[in-house]
């Protein structure tokens, strides 16, 4: 094991909304260590982006509502002034968003977007440049010249992913969270983008939480998988006890509704019913109603973490259980 | 670019024209004899006939519409009836002034509308935010002449720091610009929030945060920096609606600029004035319509792609 970089406890984040609250994300715990690769995995609307954008300080702002711990190597990051944050972000811990369509500035060239994060570090502006052409390269973009010089709107959503990839390694982040990095993209360039990230893994032994809806990813990528349901990480475990013994009703279904290795459309869609939207904290399991082994209990008890060694755990009441 | 430019200069040319025939036609239209205007009454039919003749009014109408339109291509907008000079070398050193005091109206209007309107949004609904919301509906609803008036009473009457008319210096120009900027500032600063809010939850906002950049620096270089894309090309959409809202503004300050001339020449209906005038700020709609549309697509480079049909 190799040192901890990022430890999540009891995290959890309520959106305030007309009547109340969302509980968006409920008390979540899980540790990255340096050059590991963790893999979130979760339907749509349970509270993934949520929890990536928490840990950068990066939610809307207004109307959230965020408890609990998160120790960045070693202080805590929901404690920390704006300006230390300002460091974190881009230098420490980098971030891919879910959409890379909208998330480049439609005025600004690419490169000098990218420039423009390495200009934080005592760069001249001419070493700015050739590093960027360098990533661009790295990123594997077609034409780096002459790329760099075009506005978002003229690439492609591939092309448009790499710069962000780009932007985000462009000063070497000891984490990069990447929030569904290939959800948008055709299933040849998500090959590509993992090999980059399998890489950048590899040459500068960086850290990885990894969204998304894709196993096949996973099975190629992670070391650890956390699978998140309506807000809760209900099974947590090594890549190999995932795959080989998965043990919530919510893994199984979910590695049934997803073969590895075919994009499924990007979305989740064969498990019956959808995410509830939880906004009333009670003691009961979130997937009751959607669980083929609910009973009684499963409806008026939390379950507690059950463990089932010392890396593997999960949170349900009818462990070993088969379905009938 | 180019061509989309040149389309562009030709259909403002067509609308020139349209605005000069309705212009002429109005005129020629109101009542009043533009010969008795210039002379006393009791010249004779004859004199008066002759005069008419000179100055060709007793020709058909659609040929004093193109002798005019042949004048105004050389400059040449006819004689002033009241003034006896040339329209154009009375306008001539009017234009000037107008241009000075909607420049300098417009500049003022800005250098508050777009720091608060930023600072609004960002702060929205603290004090700050509400406090300038609420001046800028109430200077938004007071009428130009009452504000100028006010600014006159209580500066230039009451505390005499300042000139009450004229324009021979330039603290000549503080009270007018103000009662134009003021009254003017607050549609601005709104449209301005807007914009900003709207663009603070942009995805590549939280992608310049996400990379680190300071939060002043997202504010200014990516928020308002978007957001001045709405923004400018709507200010400079409304100059026609400055230019002639600065008529009133001209007077009460006794500014020698064209709204000024535009009022005294429709009082005592001084026709070719009028008429000059008022293609005059057709003219400058044109052109101000056409500027606002370059400098968009100069800010927006995906604006100025669909226009330069994908060519680079
Ligand atoms: N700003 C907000 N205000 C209120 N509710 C929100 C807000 N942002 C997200 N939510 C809600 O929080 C829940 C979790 O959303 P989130 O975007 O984190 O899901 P996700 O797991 O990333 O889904 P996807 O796979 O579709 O990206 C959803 O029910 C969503 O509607
Ligand atoms: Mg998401």
């Amino acid at each position: 094991m190799g040192e901890k970089l990022l430890e999540l406890k009891d995290l959890s984040i309520d959106y305030k909304i007309k009547d109340g609250y969302l509980s968006a994300v409920n008390k979540v715990n899980f540790t990255i260590d340096r050059g590991e690769v963790f893999a979130i995995v979760g339907e749509s609307g349970c509270g993934k982006s949520t929890l990536a954008h928490s840990i950068l300080r990066l939610l809307p702002g207004g109307n959230e509502i965020v408890t609990g711990e998160i120790h960045f190597k070693d202080e805590d990051l929901t404690l920390v002034d704006q300006e230390r944050m300002e460091h974190v972000r881009g230098k420490e811990i980098g971030m891919i968003f879910q959409n890379p369509l909208d998330s480049l500035n439609p005025v600004f060239r690419v490169g000098d977007q990218i420039e423009e994060a390495l200009l934080l570090d005592d760069m001249s502006e001419e070493d700015a440049y050739k590093r960027v052409i360098e990533l661009f390269k790295d990123v594997k973009m077609p034409d780096a010249e002459e790329r760099a010089k075009s506005f978002p709107h003229e690439l492609s959503g591939g092309m448009r992913q790499r710069v962000m990839i780009a932007m985000m390694l462009s000063r070497n982040p000891e984490l990069l969270i990447a929030d569904e990095p290939t959800t948008a993209l055709d299933v040849t360039i998500e090959a590509q983008i993992l090999e980059i990230l399998k890489q950048m893994k590899k040459e500068f032994n960086a850290a990885i939480m990894l969204i998304t809806h894709n196993f096949g990813l996973v099975a190629e990528i992670a070391d650890k998988i956390g699978v998140m349901y309506a807000g809760e990480m209900v099974e947590q475990g090594d890549v190999f006890e995932i795959f080989e013994n998965p043990q919530h009703p919510y893994t199984k279904l979910l590695m049934k509704a997803l073969p590895s290795g075919t994009k499924n459309d990007g979305r989740l869609q064969t498990i019956d019913g959808s995410v509830p939207r939880i906004t009333e904290k009670k003691p009961e399991c979130r997937f009751a109603n959607r669980c083929p082994l609910a009973d009684e209990k499963c409806r008026t008890e939390n379950p507690p973490m059950e463990w089932i060694s010392d890396t593997h755990y999960c949170k349900c009441f009818h462990l070993g259980e088969e379905e009938k | 670019m180019k061509e989309y430019i040149i389309k562009r200069l030709a259909l403002g040319v067509v609308l020139v024209v349209a605005v000069s025939f309705l212009v002429f036609s109005l005129m020629y239209m109101m009542p009043g004899d533009p010969i008795d205007i210039m002379i006393s009454d009791r010249v004779s039919e004859e004199t008066k006939a002759e005069m008419a003749h000179k100055y060709g009014y007793d020709l058909p109408f659609f040929t004093q519409y193109f002798n005019w339109v042949k004048g105004v291509c050389h400059l040449d907008f006819g004689t002033s009836a009241r003034y006896r000079q040339p329209v154009w070398s009375l306008l001539g050193a009017r234009i000037p002034y107008s241009l000075r005091l909607c420049s300098l109206s417009l500049l003022v209007e800005m250098l508050f509308a777009l720091p608060l309107g930023l600072l609004c949004a960002v702060k929205k609904d603290s004090w700050i935010d509400k406090f300038c919301v609420n001046v800028s509906l109430v200077l938004t609803a007071v009428p130009a002449f009452w504000f100028g008036t006010l600014l006159i009473v209580v500066f230039a009457v009451g505390l005499g720091w300042l000139p009450i008319s004229g324009y021979q210096t330039p603290a000549h120009y503080i009270l007018p610009v103000a009662a134009i900027a003021f009254t003017s500032v607050g549609s601005t600063l709104r449209i301005t929030k807007a914009e900003v809010l709207e663009v603070l939850h942009e995805k590549y906002v939280t992608t310049a945060y996400a990379k680190g950049l300071p939060r002043k620096r997202v504010l200014v270089k990516h928020v308002l920096r978007n957001s001045l894309i709405i923004v400018v090309t709507l200010t400079f959409m409304s100059i026609p609606w400055m230019i002639t809202g600065a008529v009133i503004t001209e007077k009460i300050f006794a500014f020698p600029g064209m709204g000024n001339l535009l009022l005294n020449s429709i009082v005592v209906q001084d026709m070719p004035v009028v008429q000059a005038v008022l293609l005059i700020i057709a003219i400058l709609t044109v052109i101000c319509n056409l500027a606002s549309d370059i400098i968009t697509a100069f800010l927006d480079p995906r604006i100025k792609d669909t226009i330069s049909g994908g060519e680079n």
